[in-house]
């Protein structure tokens, strides 16, 4: 201990610049990254691409998402539902639509399908929300940027 | 003085441990919220079910009729545009292009003209979402320029049905 002066405590300073500075650049990031969309996504469904689908413009007037997977099962709010048995969740969805004093064919069906699902499943959905009074689709692809 | 002088040159330390606690808690939150979301994109299509019995109007222009049929295991094995052939999706594009021009604006050709696709049950979706693609627009330079918006669906046939 040769050069220290009796009796000075023994604390040893960490520099801590360089570690508030990266802290504080990393939740920046993360604050800028964050998103609040309410988007549902399902990494059960693999959408097909396409360069024209119009990116999604601010959020769609009461939307319905119905998200059909590989195996001809319907994903609705988070639960997997047989395809014939969409009706009476559509049921529900329009009695609350018409609760809140709007018409069926203001809501907008958005249907996530899955590339390798078959078109005739996608038809059907669309035939059953036909029939309780939706007449607005969004069939959802994802972007592809550039070939 | 003299004693006042050298209190006033002592080292202030602050003392970071909270701050960094904060810090720390705010960058896991951040962390963990973080939702990785691929971007997306909508073809809007307006079908009520009551449209195939629409009075016939004297403005309308015939529908382009697209046919998919799909091969076994649901892959497309022909396109079929008001009777010809088409061989893949480019020459649809082509050909929708050849009967609506280019002109997308409002009163066109483009806008008028409705498109029915006719899709096998068993073909894959993404099959559709091309020849959506094919018919709905083209991209020149980044941009696009949209063609037919009316889309419709002829109702499913299931096999054997």
């Amino acid at each position: 201990m040769a050069g220290k002066r009796k009796g000075e405590p023994s604390t040893t300073e960490i520099d801590m610049t360089p570690m508030i500075d990266m802290t504080f650049q990393l939740i920046t990031f993360f604050m800028f990254v964050m998103n609040f969309s309410e988007a549902e996504q399902d990494d059960r469904i693999q959408l097909p691409m396409s360069q024209l689908a119009k990116p999604v413009e601010g959020p769609t007037d009461t939307p319905i998402t119905l998200q059909l997977t590989n195996s001809g099962s319907v994903i609705y709010a988070g639960e997997l539902v047989a395809l014939s048995d969409i009706g009476s969740y559509l049921d529900r969805e329009k009695t609350v639509i018409l609760d809140a004093g709007k018409e069926p064919n203001a809501a907008t069906v958005i249907i996530r399908a899955d590339g390798r699902s078959k078109t005739g499943e996608v038809q059907d959905i669309v035939r059953i929300c036909q029939e309780k009074g939706f007449e607005r689709f969004a069939l959802r692809a994802q972007y592809d940027e550039g070939r | 003085m003299a004693k006042r002088e050298s209190k006033l040159s002592d080292k202030i330390e602050i003392n970071m441990t909270p701050m960094i606690d904060v810090v720390f808690q705010l960058m896991s939150f951040f962390m963990c919220t973080l939702k990785i979301v691929t971007p997306e994109g909508d073809f809007d299509i307006r079908m009520p079910l009551a449209a195939a019995a629409a009075a016939p109007d004297d403005q309308q222009v015939p529908p382009v009729r697209v046919k998919l049929s799909a091969g076994p295991d649901g892959a497309l094995a022909a396109i079929v545009m008001n009777g010809t052939t088409v061989s893949d999706f480019d020459e649809l594009r082509k050909k929708v292009v050849a009967i609506v021009g280019t002109d997308a604006g409002p009163n066109s050709l483009a806008e008028k003209t409705e498109l029915e696709l006719d899709c096998d049950y068993a073909l894959k979706y993404s099959n559709v979402v091309k020849a959506i693609s094919a018919v709905s627009g083209t991209v020149q330079n980044g941009q696009i320029i949209e063609m037919i918006k009316k889309i419709k669906f002829t109702p499913p046939k299931k096999p054997g049905s």
